[in-house]
């Protein structure tokens, strides 16, 4: 069961916009936790992502410029061709330095950084993907204490990302994108402090 | 301390240390820079290194100079890209390239010019548009490594596909390949693009302003820094720049956080060019 809760982080790959769609969807305006993203995607393509999105969000949608302050009931996608990054002070700083896993941003540099600063606080959600991205990340919201949700590889569009992961923790909640959506966006089911 | 996985991790307080010792040995202030992010290239830079404590670095970068060097450049971020972002060169060539076209000489300083592909993207643009021959490059960096592969200009072939990709999207008028020579796996960009360009070396976090320029260019290097580091760099541009004077930053990089915001307008606000206006 969800603990208390500051943030969510979410990382997807391969039909992950699909599955954040679905999620977006389904959250109601009034959202409180801060609802970060990171979804592998090329770069120095019109950026069209941020829109796409944002018209499936009832919560407040955006992607973050650098040195931005982090405000709860908002949904920030991480932009392409950067990694993302979540300061102590909970700001918002970005950099180029070379691809992890090949991308940038990566899964695994957003769920470290937000696992250091958010602790238990944090749940991490890690959805379809045919890479291994995101693995480590999960493991150090684990080890940090947080909340780890991954989506059940057999019933994503492709398990290779989820599978990956779960090499490497057992998760606090594994099961499909609707159990996941209903998990966190049951009031009853979490404190929100 | 050990993590369960036996890498050695850095405290906040031991980086802070080894900060403020590299600043009184080298001169090099890294107090400044945005924590997450530097963080986690130190944390690199040890498990390749196989130093065994926060102490042994540190004994090791104030006694040995070459380590520091080699030091510098692995914990400052170098990578980059012939027209990164195509639409912020687009920007350029149509909303700043015209104004610079009415005065007699250009001075430009590219800020943070890493190994210097932005650099021969902006020189291939000036050239085009008939500009680069009263335009004067000021090309600057903190690392001297990345100044000499910049001055070099010669880049793998294999990257060559991607950035004739994004020169055309960013309305490139020529073939690419017309401004290098292909020899030996790379491509080796032709040297009449550096003629006007001066390299230096400059560390942003400490220098002064050393001249006043039409546009400067500095994308994707505060995002390094703090704010206040920022407000430092910000308020160094502002000295740099005639009323009038262009600044283009990175995409994601904005002047809404500082207090020198009101001393700009926005010329394009999705790409991030600003014009002093007073």
């Amino acid at each position: 069961m969800l603990g208390k809760m500051e943030a969510i982080v979410v990382g997807g790959s391969w039909g992950g916009i699909d599955a954040v769609i679905k999620i977006l969807s389904a959250l109601p305006s009034d959202y409180k936790p801060t609802m970060i993203i990171a979804l592998h995607r090329p770069k120095n393509v019109v950026n069209s992502l941020e829109g796409i999105l944002k018209r499936y969000s009832k919560i407040p949608f955006s992607e973050p410029q650098d040195k931005e302050e982090i405000r709860f009931n908002h949904v920030y996608l991480a932009p392409s061709n950067y990694h993302l990054f979540i300061e102590k002070e909970r700001i918002f700083s970005l950099d180029v330095s070379p691809p992890v896993n090949y991308f940038r941003p990566s899964i695994d540099v957003l769920f470290e950084s937000a696992a250091e600063v958010y602790g238990k606080l944090l749940t991490g959600i890690l959805l379809t993907g045919a890479n291994k991205d995101g693995g480590d990340g999960m493991k150090t919201i684990a080890e940090n204490g947080g909340f780890t949700i991954v989506q059940d590889p057999s019933t994503a569009a492709s398990g290779i990302m989820p599978s990956a992961a779960l090499r490497l923790i057992k998760p606090d909640f594994l099961g499909n994108i609707h159990s996941i959506i209903e998990l966190i966006s049951s009031g009853k089911e979490f404190i929100w402090q | 301390m050990k993590a369960g996985n036996g890498k050695m991790v850095l405290e906040d307080d031991q980086i802070e240390d080894l900060f403020v010792s590299v600043k009184r040995r080298y001169g090099y202030d890294f107090t400044g820079y945005s924590e997450a992010s530097i963080k986690r290239r130190l944390q690199k830079f040890i498990e390749t290194s196989e130093i065994q404590s926060a102490g042994a670095l540190r004994n090791h970068l104030l006694q040995d100079e070459t380590f520091f060097r080699f030091f510098l450049d692995e914990i400052t971020v170098n990578v980059t890209e012939m027209f990164r972002d195509p639409l912020f060169f687009a920007s350029l060539k149509k909303n700043v390239f015209p104004l610079l076209n009415t005065y007699p000489f250009i001075k430009i300083w590219d800020a943070g010019c890493a190994s210097g592909e932005e650099l021969y993207s902006l020189a291939i643009f000036l050239d085009e548009d008939g500009l680069y021959g009263k335009s004067r490059i000021y090309a600057t960096d903190i690392s001297q490594r990345v100044l000499d592969k910049a001055m070099d200009g010669i880049y793998p072939i294999d990257l060559m596909k991607e950035y004739t990709g994004n020169y055309i999207h960013a309305g490139g008028k020529r073939s690419f390949s017309e401004y290098y020579t292909a020899m030996y796996g790379n491509a080796i960009f032709h040297s009449s693009l550096k003629k006007n360009v001066m390299f230096s070396a400059h560390n942003l976090a400490v220098d002064e302003s050393f001249n006043e320029f039409n546009l400067i260019v500095c994308r994707n290097v505060l995002i390094y820094f703090k704010r206040q580091l920022q407000e430092r760099v910000i308020e160094l541009f502002l000295k740099s720049l005639p009323v009038f004077g262009f600044l283009a930053l990175g995409n994601k990089e904005t002047l809404s956080f500082s207090s020198f915001k009101n001393h700009f307008e926005e010329i394009d606000r999705l790409q991030k060019i600003y014009r002093r206006i007073n």
